[in-house]
């Protein structure tokens, strides 16, 4: 049957939630036939892979926790990406929002929470919106590529955070090994009653809704989905594109700051160099992955982290190798992002004539 | 319309987010209500069999002929034994997701946890307090606790007796190290290296270059690769990744593995490695914990006596005398006596750091952050 590629008319409707499980269900079928490869029951290990990611309280918990700095990050890098701003930083702005809570953290050990918390988050958002400002101002004055300029910045922070641990701040009872003494009780970000979640996730919760209803409402949320369009339309519309771009890299830093302050504060309790995972870049993916829209990214940071957490029950369960985890994951990414073509494109079947 | 139905999607979405927030803050009463069933259901498995099950988690892929390739050899002579069953989890990173690996393994009922790098000294420390009835045992770390005992090899060892094969060897008396990260555990090892390459060679220097990385190929071949070029005609290492074998023998020099026998990457370079032998010792352990023998709150460094540290067999092109020299240090250590840092040792600077007559204590050795004399390169 001969077929066609034509562009949609109309928006398909609940096409983005079809295509979306339909990626799902496909990228599951493939791993489930590279698992019979291996000689392990495709269904058991599918099985394993749910129980480890939603089947359990635990696995929520776990995968709740590892969310909330993508989701941070990743609503950072969608901002700037909705105004095409490429801010491929957000792991160096991550990096600069730990050293910031961590200067705070150590330079006023005996604040109670209630004020070294905040202080702690102000600092954060300043250190990584600072570092994102950089690139901003340097694209404006001297138009140095953002991509560039953000990428080779990370480098620059995760060796300025090396440098911190691995020598002023460096805990004189590590017996030299990099990272800075224990966090007082003050400023760690407490658990959720008897849960392992911890207060993060409302913070998470108050910033997703709040940027909604900032880009939705206000006049400033409007001129920045406009300038996505570009720096000639903004500017015939009489926006000040400069000062959004300083403004969006600012906000976007400092969302990635945020992402490193909860992390430091509430997981790792001290900076130290294992900090850096990599949800900066990992934020990257999730911020496409949701086609820039905040609820979604919370969805799809949500997803992801589960899929990371499922995998490791998997790798335990099954004894299957680490990169199969890895497979998996960039084959259900790649198949989401591919079937997006179903939602601008529809195939038909050619008429005859 | 189209607005309030957005604000409703949004409001329902958080409206799940809370509760499963709520779920979440419920959860340990539910498993409360369960667990004395699952505690007889334990008991009942474990009197059943006496089946020990051993999990591990390595910071690296176990193919990569490093550290956790190492370890994982230890694993296998675990799994040999008839009453242990043994599990890992590879490429775990440090930091909150390890917490995560050891949780699950300890809520899974293993019954003892090897954690293999440094940095799940912090997860392995919480989950321990967790779960009291586990064992955990920690590598390379400082921290313990009534379940938690820490364990390491004396590595430095191996290191002094392959700088003593480097020192007869070289003919530039330029020695270099490509190292992983100034803590004390490299530090110690270059040091160790440093003592026995100009025990045999007093001319003899070393030169260090800093990677800061534990596992990458490429940058730590170029570290290899600039330290060749600066004179040095053998290249020891301590990175995970045999890159710096096969640049010393692009280059022609001699070589010096580490973690495992790295003869068969570049087998015209390679003239020995300083390796780990976690077999023996993992196979003990977990033989203490089915018996019940097994201790917590330690602090143990496994020496050459213990068969956890060795050197691999010297090439073809190391001649006899030097076989000799080296087989007769080794049986030294073998016998218990540490000779790596007996003083007069000096520090870069010429300040006496271990007097003549005396040993270097183990908390000297686990702060080391100073060179020896003979080592070209700073500790930052």
């Amino acid at each position: 049957m001969p077929l066609k590629i034509r562009k949609r008319d109309d928006p398909w409707k609940w096409g983005a939630l079809v295509v979306f499980l339909g990626a799902l269900l496909f990228s599951l079928a493939i791993s489930g036939l590279l698992l019979a490869g291996q000689g392990k029951d495709a269904l058991e290990g599918l099985y394993v892979l749910w129980q480890g990611s939603f089947g359990n309280l635990w696995a929520l918990e776990g995968a709740l926790l590892k969310a909330i700095p993508l989701f941070l990050c990743s609503l950072g890098v969608a901002i700037a990406f909705r105004m095409q701003i490429w801010n491929i930083g957000a792991e160096g702005q991550f990096a600069l929002g730990a050293i910031g809570a961590t200067w705070m953290a150590l330079l006023f050990p005996d604040l109670p929470g209630i004020i070294l918390l905040p202080l702690m988050f102000v600092m954060a958002f300043l250190f990584g919106g600072f570092w994102a400002f950089i690139p901003a101002f340097l694209k404006l004055k001297l138009r140095v590529n953002e991509i560039i300029s953000t990428l080779m910045l990370n480098y620059i922070a995760i060796l300025l955070l090396d440098f911190l641990v691995f020598g002023v701040w460096k805990d004189p009872a590590s017996f030299g090994f990099p990272m800075t003494p224990e966090f007082t009780s003050g400023a760690v970000i407490p658990h959720i009653g008897e849960s392992r979640v911890h207060w993060g996730i409302l913070f998470c919760t108050v910033v997703g809704i709040g940027l909604w209803a900032f880009m939705r409402y206000t006049r400033l949320g409007f001129e920045l989905q406009a300038s996505g369009q570009g720096s000639r339309v903004a500017k015939y519309a009489k926006i000040r594109y400069g000062m959004l771009v300083m403004l969006v890299m600012t906000l976007s830093g400092g969302f990635a700051g945020w992402a490193g302050c909860v992390e430091t504060s509430a997981v790792l309790n001290r900076l130290q160099p294992s900090l850096m995972v990599g949800y900066g870049y990992t934020a990257i993916v999730v911020a496409w992955l949701a086609r820039l829209e905040p609820l979604n990214i919370a969805f799809a940071s949500f997803l992801l982290a589960a899929l990371r957490v499922g995998v490791e029950n998997l790798q335990l369960e099954l004894q299957i190798p680490a990169s199969f985890g890895v497979i998996m994951e960039g084959m259900i990414l790649l198949t989401v992002l591919a079937g997006q073509f179903f939602l601008t494109y529809k195939l038909e079947r050619k008429h005859r004539s | 319309m189209k607005k309030l139905f957005k604000l409703f999607t949004v409001l329902a979405a958080s409206m799940v987010l809370m509760l499963s927030l709520f779920a979440c803050g419920e959860a340990p009463q539910e498993e409360k209500s369960e667990e004395p069933a699952k505690v007889e259901e334990a008991v009942a498995s474990k009197e059943e069999a006496k089946i020990v099950k051993a999990g591990f988690v390595y910071v690296s892929p176990v193919g990569d002929a490093g550290y956790s390739y190492a370890h994982d050899l230890g694993r296998k002579s675990v799994d040999a034994l008839d009453f242990a069953t043994t599990a890992f989890v590879e490429s775990v990173p440090e930091g909150a997701d390890s917490e995560r690996v050891i949780r699950n393994m300890a809520r899974k009922g293993f019954d003892v946890i090897f954690t293999t790098s440094f940095g799940y000294m912090d997860p392995t420390m919480k989950v321990a307090k967790e779960f009291p009835d586990t064992k955990f045992m920690h590598c390379s770390g400082f921290k313990k606790s009534t379940n938690v005992t820490n364990y390491f090899g004396r590595i430095y060892q191996s290191r002094y007796l392959t700088g003593m094969v480097a020192g007869a060897m070289t003919k530039s008396n330029k020695l270099g190290y490509v190292a992983a990260f100034p803590i004390p555990e490299v530090i110690r090892g270059i040091n160790a290296f440093t003592v026995g390459a100009r025990q045999v060679n007093p001319d003899a220097e070393v030169r260090v270059v800093w990677t800061k990385t534990w596992y990458d190929p490429a940058l730590e071949k170029d570290a290899a690769k600039s330290l060749l070029d600066a004179g040095c005609d053998i290249i020891a290492q301590h990175q995970d990744s045999p890159a710096p074998q096969e640049a010393a023998q692009e280059a022609g020099a001699y070589s010096i593995g580490y973690n495992s026998d790295m003869s068969s990457f570049a087998p015209k370079a390679h003239l020995t490695s300083a390796i780990w032998n976690w077999g023996p010792m993992y196979a003990k352990i977990v033989g203490q914990v089915r018996d019940g023998s097994w201790q917590g709150d330690q602090a143990v460094w496994w020496s050459m006596q213990d068969g956890v540290v060795d050197i691999a067999p010297m090439g073809p092109m190391v001649p006899e005398d030097v076989k000799i020299i080296v087989e007769s240090a080794k049986a030294d250590l073998m016998k218990g006596n540490d000779i790596c840092f007996v003083g007069p040792i000096k520090d870069q600077d010429g300040n006496i750091k271990i007097a003549e007559g005396e040993k270097a204590t183990d908390a000297q050795l686990h702060d080391m952050m100073w060179f020896v004399e003979g080592v070209v390169g700073t500790v930052k």
